[in-house]
């Protein structure tokens, strides 16, 4: 009941999220603005429906090694017994679809395939989210300061996004991912690739947001409330982190939202060009280029780590679409 | 000494990048005393909120040019620093706004916003500053305080808001306070209801009020001592009841006999200044009112006309022509004025 109060005493850097967990804490009479949020966004059934899946996908991403204990699930278990040795493909019919294997095996090895979209799934989100953390704090940041200041510190930073946008991300992030030799920042093996990946997707990816968050912040900055605040006596860091920055939080969050699938999606791209999460370790990607390399043994592979990907994006999508609607005041 | 003295205070935009400068504020003086009200007036464009930028330092450093002095308790605001200026600011000289709800931050509670002010001149915090901050509600007239405080700007009516914005301005006690039109938003009950808790403010703590307006019936509820400005200028300068029992430069006589009046016959049309502030001369060559002036002669294009006292000590009118005939002004809510009105000819 006293979050909103408690805000002044908590540092300057923790505001954004001090406000919003005011707004949503804060159970007052009248309605917040988060809960006139809520309201609008509970009514939007599609990005419910996605708030719902991606929640789902986060416990299982979070959970995903107690969840292979509970329930007997080994990514790396061959099962030679359930491929046919001159096909190699899954004996049976929908790719070996069993009680014991739900969505069937994998051609050539026989490793369980719901096991590895939950392996692969960890991986997927870890590196996603990881990577639109890198976006979101290098673009937040250069983005405020250059809609804040203006002047020659918005020209050196719109022209440091324009580099970056110009820069051949892909061809950077194969030669790269693939250069990165083992031991590379006192990392190995997959902790390496993912650290990899996350820097390579992140890295690029900022100044997408930083446009955003730049534009965003040469309007308010404009707003008569900055103004006040000035009058009365506050310094640019104060509005920057107590002024603009509460009202930059929900573009930021949408933005985060909708960057989070395409990471996915660049994510898994890379490893399915071979430069992303190297097997074993099974990610949804690599799953994909298993499939494309068997597709004459078993054409429904294919459809599993798609479907995974496909469901995961959507799902984010619609949460990220919802979450606009729902926080633009503009709307009804 | 007055607490502001402001003089042949000039602000200037342009200039830079082959724009042309235009002169906003053109050498406009007049003090401030501690307990006083002083009114600035004007229609829209004469410069009102640009002096009250400049006195707050408010104004964007590039393309500005600042001339004249404007001395706070003794020390020229034109040349503080930025970090002078910024200790300033809401502890010695605060500001009210015209807009109340763009004024506060949307999405930050009422109550933070009250705080953060407490926290930054008064280092209080925690308790001690959401005491204070609920203290400063109620002195405002915000009733049941501690919810408000938890509530969001849209929550509030338009009066509590510009009731919170006050209590941000007061919050450290202000000596000078700069009220730039301040019930312009709000409608007729509530500004009323505004204009009397400023008028408290000023005679119990003393604050010295600028109060700019282009509400004459601000003016005759308000001010002690009144500025009628004209693009950029000060045309008449003159206590209250002066000014409204003879009014004596055109603009200011055509601004007080335009004003609709209750005992006016049926049927008379009102009497509006003729044109817009648009239509004007630049001051070097003449008087900028000439192309709306009734009174007109050919000696008001030599030059700028001078600030004279043609009439009583302390009235000053910058016409070469000034207009000695007084106007009925039954309608505003000053009765020992419409008295002097009536018989007065002391001019
Ligand atoms: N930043 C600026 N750059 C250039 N010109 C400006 C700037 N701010 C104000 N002006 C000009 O200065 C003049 C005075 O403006 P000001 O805002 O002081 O008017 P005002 O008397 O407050 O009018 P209103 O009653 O509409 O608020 C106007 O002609 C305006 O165009
Ligand atoms: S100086 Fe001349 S033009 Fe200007 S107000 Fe006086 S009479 Fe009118
Ligand atoms: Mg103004």
């Amino acid at each position: 009941m006293t979050a909103p109060l408690e805000t002044t005493s908590a540092s300057a850097e923790a505001q954004p999220e001090a406000v919003l967990a005011g707004a949503g804490a804060s159970q007052i009479e009248g309605r917040s603005l988060g809960q006139i949020a809520w309201t609008r966004f509970k009514r939007d059934k599609a990005a419910v429906a996605g708030g719902i899946v991606v929640i789902g996908l986060v416990l299982m991403a979070a959970l995903a090694k107690p969840i292979q204990a509970v329930f007997d699930l080994d990514p790396n278990k061959f099962h030679q017994d359930l491929v046919d040795p001159a096909l190699q493909a899954p004996k049976g019919a929908w790719g070996g679809m069993s009680w014991e294997h739900p969505l069937g095996v994998d051609p050539g090895f026989g490793r369980d395939l719901l096991a590895r979209v939950i392996e692969g799934s960890w991986v997927s989100l870890l590196v996603a989210v990881g990577a639109t953390l890198v976006s979101v704090t290098i673009g937040v940041i250069l983005g405020v300061i250059a809609g804040y200041y203006g002047g020659w510190v918005d020209s050196v930073v719109s022209r440091l996004m324009d580099t970056f946008l110009a820069f051949p991300l892909l061809l950077f992030a194969i030669s790269l991912s693939a250069s990165v030799q083992d031991g590379f920042w006192g990392l190995t093996g997959l902790p390496l690739r993912i650290a990899v990946l996350i820097f390579v997707i992140g890295f690029f990816a900022w100044p997408y947001i930083g446009r955003i968050v730049r534009a965003q912040t040469m309007s308010l900055r404009e707003r008569e409330f900055v103004e006040a605040s000035r009058s009365l006596g506050a310094r640019g860091p104060f509005i920057i982190f107590r002024e603009l920055m509460p009202n930059l939080v929900a573009p930021i969050l949408v933005y985060a939202t909708l960057l989070i699938p395409t990471n996915i999606l660049f994510e898994a791209a890379l490893s399915f060009l071979g430069v992303g999460i190297a097997p074993p370790q099974a990610s949804w990607g690599g799953m994909l280029t298993d499939a494309a390399d068997r597709y004459e043994a078993d054409l429904q592979y294919m459809f599993v780590p798609g479907l995974a990907i496909f469901i995961t994006v959507l799902a984010f999508n619609l949460l990220g679409d919802g979450l606009r609607d729902a926080l633009d005041p503009r709307s009804k | 000494m007055a607490l502001l003295s402001v003089d042949e205070l000039s602000v200037t935009f342009g200039g830079v990048h082959g724009r042309k400068e235009s002169t906003a504020v053109d050498g406009v003086s007049f003090d401030v005393d501690q307990g006083q009200v002083v009114g600035l007036v004007g229609e829209s464009g004469c410069g009102k909120s640009v002096t009250s930028l400049a006195l707050m330092g408010l104004l964007p450093g590039k393309g500005v040019k600042l001339g004249g002095r404007a001395d706070f308790d003794g020390n020229n605001l034109l040349t503080m620093s930025q970090r002078e200026l910024r200790e300033m600011r809401g502890k010695e000289i605060a500001m009210i706004f015209q807009d109340p709800l763009s004024s506060l931050n949307p999405v930050v509670p009422i109550g933070v916003q009250v705080t953060e002010i407490l926290q930054r001149h008064r280092g209080l915090k925690g308790e001690p500053a959401r005491k204070e901050a609920a203290h400063l509600l109620d002195r405002v007239g915000i009733p049941d305080p501690t919810r408000r405080l938890k509530e969001y700007p849209h929550q509030l009516s338009g009066g509590m808001r510009q009731r919170a914005l006050i209590a941000m301005a007061v919050a450290c006690a202000p000596r000078l306070l700069i009220a730039d039109e301040p019930t312009t938003a709000l409608d007729v009950t509530i500004q009323a209801q505004i204009l009397e808790l400023l008028k408290e403010l000023v005679d119990e703590e003393g604050t010295a009020l600028l109060m700019i307006t282009h509400d004459l019936g601000v003016v005759a509820g308000l001010c002690d001592q009144v500025n009628v400005l004209y693009a950029g200028k000060v045309v008449e300068s003159a206590d209250r009841h002066e000014l409204f029992a003879h009014p004596m430069h055109p603009y200011a006589h055509g601004l007080l006999e335009s004003i609709p009046r209750l005992d006016a016959p049926r049927g008379e049309p009102l009497k509006p200044i003729r044109g817009s502030i648009n239509d004007r001369i630049a001051w070097a060559d003449g008087c900028a009112f000439a192309p709306r002036c009734d009174y007109y002669t050919i000696e008001c294009l030599t030059g700028t006309p001078a600030l004279t006292v043609p009439a009583a000590a302390g009235h000053q009118v910058r016409c070469v022509n000034p207009v000695r005939e007084p106007v009925e002004i039954a309608t505003l809510e000053t009765p020992d004025v419409t008295a002097t009105a009536h018989g007065g000819t002391s001019a």
